[in-house]
C-alpha cells in the first residue's frame, strides 16, 4: 500500500508510509471491533440455541442484531472503579497490554495472497511470540487488583499458557516443515488447488495434529473448557473480578480478537488459507500468476474473494470454539495440565515425527489422486538455498565437516528431494 | 509535512527504542517490588527486540520476544508466588551499599562508554545506501548455519573469509543436549516434595 | 550530543548495550531478592546480545560479523533461558528450605 502512495500518487516516502500505516491500523481496529460485535452476538445466540432457548430477540429486530451495541453502551456508562488495595497504574495499564498484544499479532497475518501488513519471512514465529505476550496483561491485572480471586486467576493463567505454548509450537511447526518456510503467505500459496492439497488432508498425522492444535489454541486463549483463569463458579470472575466498564471490555475484545487470530492461523496452516476448496479463480485465470507483479482488476477480485474465503474459515473456527464452550464442562486445573503434558505433548511429538516421515518417504497423499496440478505460486521457495549457491556462481561447497570437498552443491542441498523422487 | 519528509526515520525509531530500553532497565534497578521489576524487565527486553528488528535481525528479535518474554512470565509468576506473604521492605540493602554500588557502576559505565566511542570505525556510519528492511531474509540462512551449511558465505571469493563455513552444527548439538539436561535437572530440583505425616506426627519427605 | 544527531552507527548500539550491562550488574549487586538477581543477569546477557547484533548488522558497518553475530546471539538467548530455568529451580528449593528468597540468608553454606 505504501508503494501505491509513493509511486502512483507521488507522495514523499515518509508521508506515504505514515499514511499507509495509519490506514492499515484503522482497518485492523475496524476488523477487530466488528468481529467482537459479531462474536458476542453469535455467542449469545449459539449458547441460547444449545440451551434450548432463543437468545437475544428484542433489541434491533427479530434476531437481536443490536444486542451487542446495547451491551457496549451499558459498559461505557459503567463507572471505572479501581479497588482500594490495587496498584493503580498497573491495574489501569493491564487491559491495554493484553489488547495491544493480540492487536499487534495481526501485523503478520495475511488475509489473502499478499494482503499482509508486514510481510515477514518468519511471520508464523512472530505471531506465536506476540500472542504469548497477551498473558502478560492478564497476570498484571490479576496481581495489581489486590484481590485473592484475581491473583489465583492470574497464576492459573500463567501456568496454563506457558505449558500450552509447548504443544502449540510443536503443532504449528509441522506445516512449516511440510512447506519449507515460516512465511505465512508462502504457506498459503503452497496449498493452492483442490482442497485435497490442504495440509490437514496431507496425511493422517497432519489430520490428527490439527485437532491437537485446536485444543491448544482453545487453551491458550483461555476459552472454556479451559477457562480456568476466570472460572466463575470457583473464582468469582478470576482475573476479571475487579474490572468494570471499558477496561473489562478491553480484556474481552482481546479475547475475541485472539480467538479470531488463532482460527485464522489454523485456516492458513491447515485449511489452505484464502484458497477455496475448488480453484475457481485459477481455472478462469483471474488469480495472479507466479511472476505477475502488475495490478489488474480481475486479480484484485480474486484476492477479494480469497479474503472473504479466509474470513469465513476463521469465523467458522471461532464458531466451533463457541460450540465447544457451551457443550463441555470446565476441567479442573490439574486436569488442564494433565491434558497438556500427558496427551497433547506426546501426541504432537508423535504426529510431528509421523508427518515428517510421510513427507520424506513421499508416501501417498490424497492430492496425488487429483490429476490437476495447482496453478498457484507454489514451489517458488523450495530451491531458495540452491538459488543462492547458483547466484554465487560457486560449483564447490565446503562440506558440512572439515576441508573443501569436490562435492557439488546439488549433492548437499537437494538430496532429500532426490530421495523423495526416487522412492515415491 | 516538511518535518515528516526531512526526518530520519531510522534514527527516530532507534532513539525511541533505545530510550525505552535504557529507561526501563533503570526502572528495574530502582524498583523494590518484584512484580514491578519483572514488568519493567519485560518492557526493556521488548524494546530491545525492537532494536534487533532495526538492526536487521528480525529472527533474533522474534526469538527474544518468544523466549525471553515467555521466560519472564514465569519469573513474574514465581515472583508473585514466592513473595506473596513476604515483607518487601526487609529486602532492601543499606544506603551505604547503594552509594558504593552506584559509584562502581558509574565508573564501569564511563569505562564502557569510552571504549565504545574510542574506536573510529565504530563511529563512522555505513556510507552507501542500505537495503530496505523488508528484504532481510534471515530465517533460512540462520537455520542453514545451525545445521552446518553457511549459505551466506558462498559469495566470498577469498578462501580466508570463507573459513568457518562449516557452520555451527557442533555447538548446536551441544546446546541441544545441554538444554535437555537442564530441563530434566530443573524439573528434578523443583519437583514438589509431598510431605506425609507419619504416625508420630513428624513430617517425612517422600523423595521422588 | 553528537551521538543523538548523527546517523546511527555501531557506537549507538554499544552505548545502549553498555547501559543495559551496567544496570544489570548493579541489579545483581544491590538486590537481595534472588529473583531480582536473576533479572539482573538477564539484563547483562541482553546487553551483550545487543553488541553482537550491532556488530553483525549490515546496516551499520561494512565488515560485519555477518550472520555469526546473530547466531551467537541466538545461542546466548537459548542459554539464558536454560540458566533461568535452573536458577528458578534453585530459588524454589531455597524458598522451600528457608521460607524466604533473601539471598543474604543463604549463609548456611559458609564453612
Amino acid at each position: 500500500m505504501a508503494e501505491f502512495f509513493v509511486d502512483r500518487l507521488s507522495l514523499s516516502a515518509p508521508v506515504g508510509y505514515t499514511l499507509a500505516a495509519l490506514i492499515q491500523c484503522v482497518l485492523i481496529v475496524a476488523l477487530i471491533g466488528v468481529a467482537a460485535l459479531l462474536f458476542i452476538w453469535m455467542e449469545r445466540k449459539i449458547s441460547g440455541r444449545i440451551q434450548d432457548r432463543w437468545g437475544p430477540n428484542r433489541v434491533g429486530g427479530k434476531f437481536g442484531w443490536f444486542q451487542t451495541l446495547a451491551d457496549g453502551m451499558k459498559l461505557l456508562t459503567k463507572e471505572d472503579l479501581a479497588p482500594k488495595d490495587a496498584q493503580v497504574i498497573l491495574f489501569r495499564l493491564a487491559p491495554y497490554v493484553s489488547f495491544a498484544a493480540s492487536f499487534s499479532a495481526y501485523l503478520a497475518l495475511p488475509f489473502a495472497d499478499g494482503w499482509v501488513i508486514a510481510p515477514m519471512t518468519m511471520g508464523l514465529f512472530f505471531i506465536l511470540a506476540v500472542l504469548g505476550l497477551e498473558v502478560f496483561g492478564v497476570i498484571l491485572g490479576g496481581y495489581a487488583s489486590g484481590s485473592k480471586w484475581s491473583l489465583f486467576g492470574a497464576i492459573r493463567q500463567a501456568a496454563q499458557v506457558v505449558s500450552y505454548e509447548v504443544p502449540l509450537a510443536m503443532c504449528a511447526v509441522v506445516p512449516v516443515f511440510l512447506c519449507g518456510t515460516m512465511d505465512l503467505v508462502a504457506i498459503g500459496e503452497k496449498q493452492a488447488g483442490l482442497f485435497t492439497n490442504w495440509l490437514v488432508f496431507h496425511d493422517p498425522f497432519t489430520f490428527v495434529i490439527f485437532w491437537v492444535y485446536f485444543t491448544c489454541t482453545v487453551a491458550s486463549v483461555n476459552r472454556s473448557p479451559f477457562d480456568l483463569p476466570e472460572a466463575e463458579s470457583e473464582l468469582v470472575a478470576g482475573f476479571l473480578t475487579e474490572y468494570s466498564g471499558l477496561r473489562w471490555s478491553f480484556f474481552f475484545m482481546a479475547e475475541y480478537s485472539s480467538m479470531l487470530l488463532v482460527s485464522g492461523l489454523a485456516a492458513i496452516l491447515f485449511f489452505g488459507g484464502w484458497n477455496g476448496p475448488l480453484p475457481i479463480f485459477h481455472c478462469i485465470g483471474w488469480a495472479y500468476q507466479q511472476s505477475e507483479t502488475t495490478w489488474r482488476l480481475t486479480g484484485y477480485l480474486a484476492n477479494l474473494a480469497g479474503c472473504v474465503n479466509f474470513l469465513a474459515k476463521a469465523v467458522l473456527g471461532v464458531t466451533v470454539m463457541m460450540w465447544v464452550r457451551w457443550t463441555l464442562p470446565r476441567l479442573r486445573i490439574d486436569q488442564v495440565i494433565t491434558v497438556c503434558l500427558k496427551y497433547c505433548v506426546p501426541l504432537a511429538a508423535i504426529c510431528f515425527v509421523g508427518a515428517l516421515m510421510w513427507q520424506t518417504l513421499a508416501w501417498p497423499s490424497p492430492n496425488d489422486l487429483v490429476p490437476v496440478t495447482p496453478a498457484g505460486k507454489a514451489g517458488v521457495r523450495e530451491q531458495w538455498v540452491l538459488q543462492q549457491a547458483k547466484n554465487a556462481g560457486r560449483e564447490n561447497l565446503v562440506g558440512v565437516s572439515g576441508p573443501a570437498t569436490d562435492m557439488p552443491v546439488t549433492d548437499i542441498v537437494v538430496r532429500p528431494l532426490e530421495q523423495e523422487g526416487g522412492e515415491g | 509535512m516538511m518535518l515528516l519528509a526531512t526526518l530520519d526515520w531510522y534514527s527516530l525509531f532507534f532513539l525511541l527504542f533505545a530510550l525505552l530500553t535504557c529507561g526501563f532497565a533503570v526502572g528495574v534497578l530502582f524498583s523494590d517490588n518484584i512484580v514491578h521489576m519483572a514488568f519493567y524487565l519485560t518492557l526493556s527486553l521488548g524494546s530491545c527486540a525492537g532494536l534487533f528488528f532495526l538492526a536487521g535481525a528480525p529472527f533474533v528479535g522474534a526469538m527474544q520476544l518468544m523466549i525471553y518474554v515467555g521466560g519472564t512470565v514465569v519469573l513474574l509468576a514465581f515472583g508473585v508466588m514466592l513473595t506473596a506473604n513476604a515483607n518487601f521492605s526487609s529486602l532492601r540493602i543499606p544506603r551505604g551499599g547503594w552509594v558504593v554500588s552506584l559509584i562502581v557502576g558509574g565508573l564501569l559505565l564511563v569505562l564502557l562508554l569510552t571504549a565504545a566511542l574510542r574506536v573510529e570505525s565504530w563511529r563512522t556510519p555505513r556510507d552507501e545506501a542500505v537495503l530496505p528492511l523488508a528484504e532481510v531474509q534471515t530465517a533460512t540462512v540462520l537455520g542453514a548455519g545451525l545445521t552446518g551449511v553457511r549459505v551466506d558465505k558462498l559469495h566470498e571469493d577469498d578462501p580466508v573469509t570463507r573459513r568457518g563455513m562449516s557452520g555451527y552444527l557442533l555447538p548446536f548439538v551441544i546446546i541441544s543436549v545441554h538444554l535437555l539436561v537442564v530441563l530434566v535437572g530443573a524439573a528434578y530440583m523443583a519437583r514438589t516434595r509431598i510431605y506425609r505425616r507419619s504416625a508420630s506426627g513428624n513430617p517425612r519427605s517422600r523423595t521422588g | 550530543m553528537y551521538l543523538l544527531l548523527a546517523q546511527i552507527t555501531v557506537a549507538h548500539y554499544l552505548v545502549v548495550g553498555a547501559v543495559l550491562f551496567v544496570t544489570g550488574v548493579l541489579c545483581m549487586a544491590t538486590k537481595r531478592n534472588a529473583i531480582g538477581v536473576l533479572i539482573g543477569i538477564e539484563l547483562v546477557l541482553n546487553g551483550a546480545n545487543l553488541n553482537f547484533i550491532a556488530f553483525g548488522s549490515k546496516y551499520l558497518r561494512h565488515d560485519t560479523l555477518g550472520f555469526d553475530g546473530q547466531l551467537i546471539a541466538l545461542f546466548v538467548i537459548v542459554l539464558a533461558a536454560a540458566e533461568a530455568a535452573v536458577a528458578l529451580a534453585i530459588a524454589l528449593n531455597f524458598y522451600n528450605n528457608h521460607t524466604t528468597i533473601d539471598v543474604d540468608k543463604a549463609e548456611d553454606l559458609k564453612g
